[in-house]
């Protein structure tokens, strides 16, 4: 064994620049794949969030007597699907408005009488997160006297989930690409290893080697392009993210200040993640598999013992 | 055609060129697929062989070429190495076996030398030592000394002879007539891939 890993060190030094672009490709391969798999279990759990922090508000007419409003309250409650119920009165609202707005604090100093309505909070049920339950809630709701406007971010959620999916698409599609060009970059390698050494091959063959004396070097120099493919490959992966990170924080930072307070929760609370060791674990496997792949190829073609 | 070589032979197939020699000799360790026919190499049936048990057949033999087949980039010690530990041997007794196998064909002071810097007489004696270091039963030369001097030639012929003393079973392909006269032996004579003669040589006194 120890020989052998010996042989495929000697291989890889012998070839190194043909080793180092095979390297570099599936590291390449890597960081893309790596960086749609980052995306989307980013966009996923974004998602999730959004899904979770999701609320359907009913504006009340402003004519609304207060006695009414607990009546109101009672029936959205009935409704198929919702779990909880909160009352925002306007002047809650204003207060809120202003102290998400500090430093435009100014303009509400103006303010003769609160411009806005009072309004509920209604939370869905998690089960009920969905289109359908959605818009079946929030139609029923509309219809409530003095339900004056309903306003959810469900359709706007279903449009980022369907574009999702297409990148998702484009993402696979990417992914078979380049996981290909890798297979292909290995296979040539080991190609023109093979034939670089053709000759020895052969005289082992005819000294009586077996068939794993002669082709286990090839895929140990292959496992170990793979594995090194992936290890800088998701180094190169990681350092994207942090440069990624350490600028996205700003702009939701500004982003937020200028955002209705609608809005918040949408970034609240979400962290960017880096990859669960798991899908580390499994690029790093898969980028060996890449290398093993490339060697079986190339020695099922090209080496006829 | 049809024959049988018995152990502990030396035995030369001879006849002219394209009369079939290299492809009899391969025919022997499988360097060319058995179509038709039968051979028997000691117990094995090479027309129905496994895959998996072609290695194990050719560990039977040491084979020699014409042009040597060494290779190139390493030097005598891990060419000769290269193929003990290809044949299985364990990597603690191949340093030894190596050096002793360079003392028989008398090229121990050539171990770290490679090959393209020898004499084909000294090459051909490192493959005679290749093909011997893994106690092989039978020798198999095609033309072993086609490219050399015939004082090399000599050498090489004198190798083959001590393994055969020592019981090991030798076939040779050669049309050098002076050096079967010389050597002495059975005679197998081909003409277009047919077998003409076999006749058995006196070894000269």
């Amino acid at each position: 064994m120890l020989q052998f890993f010996r042989r495929a060190l000697g291989d890889i030094l012998a070839n190194r620049f043909l080793n180092t672009v095979t390297v570099i490709t599936i590291a390449l391969s890597v960081l893309i794949i790596g960086v749609f798999a980052l995306f989307f279990i980013n966009a996923d759990a974004l998602m999730d969030s959004w899904k979770k922090g999701i609320r359907i508000m009913a504006y009340l007419d402003s004519a609304t007597p207060e006695q009414k409003i607990s009546e109101i309250k009672a029936s959205v409650e009935r409704i198929k699907g919702i779990e909880s119920v909160r009352f925002i009165s306007k002047k809650e609202a204003l207060e809120q408005l202003k102290s998400q707005m500090t430093h435009q604090s100014s303009l509400f100093e103006n303010l003769k009488e609160n411009p806005l309505p009072d309004a509920f909070e209604i939370q869905m049920a998690e089960l009920s997160r969905n289109r359908e339950d959605f818009e079946a809630a929030a139609s029923r709701i509309a219809a409530l006297p003095s339900v004056q406007e309903v306003e959810y971010g469900q359709k706007w959620l279903e449009r980022f989930s369907d574009m999702l999916n297409l990148f998702k698409a484009a993402g696979y599609a990417m992914g078979g690409l380049f996981f290909l060009a890798a297979v292909f970059f290995v296979a040539n390698t080991i190609r023109l290893v093979i034939y670089s050494r053709r000759d020895e091959i052969e005289i082992m063959r005819l000294v009586g080697a077996s068939e794993s004396f002669i082709k286990d070097p090839f895929y140990i120099q292959s496992l170990i392009q793979g594995a090194i493919g992936g290890m800088i490959g998701t180094g190169a992966l990681f350092a994207v993210f942090r440069f990624v990170t350490g600028e996205w924080r700003l702009e939701i930072g500004n982003w937020k200040l200028e955002t209705a307070s609608n809005f918040n929760f949408l970034f609240s609370n979400f962290h960017l993640r880096f990859l669960p060791s798991e899908v580390l674990a499994g690029i790093l496997l898969g980028s060996m598999f890449v290398g093993w792949l490339g060697c079986y190829l190339s020695l099922k073609q090209f080496l006829k013992l | 055609m049809s024959f049988d070589i018995y152990e502990n032979e030396f035995v030369f197939i001879t006849g002219p060129s394209g009369a079939g020699k290299t492809t009899l000799m391969k025919l022997l360790y499988l360097g060319e697929p058995v179509s038709e026919g039968q051979i028997v190499v000691d117990g094995f049936n090479l027309s129905r062989i496994s895959r998996k048990r072609i290695p194990m057949l050719r560990r039977k033999f040491g084979i020699i070429f014409q042009d040597y087949k060494l290779i190139p980039t390493k030097n005598v010690f891990d060419n000769i190495a290269l193929a003990l530990e290809a044949a299985g041997t364990k990597s603690r007794l191949v340093g030894k076996k190596v050096r002793s196998v360079l003392r028989t064909v008398g090229m121990e002071g050539k171990l770290k030398s490679f090959p393209p810097g020898l004499s084909g007489g000294e090459q051909q004696r490192i493959a005679v030592a290749r093909a011997i270091a893994g106690d092989p039963r039978i020798i198999i030369a095609d033309e072993p000394t086609g490219s050399l001097d015939a004082e090399s030639a000599k050498v090489i012929f004198g190798l083959l002879k001590s393994f055969h003393e020592r019981g090991g079973t030798v076939i040779v392909a050669t049309h050098d007539t002076e050096l079967i006269r010389k050597t002495g032996g059975r005679v197998i004579l081909l003409e277009q891939g047919r077998l003409q003669s076999s006749t058995l040589i006196p070894k000269p006194a």
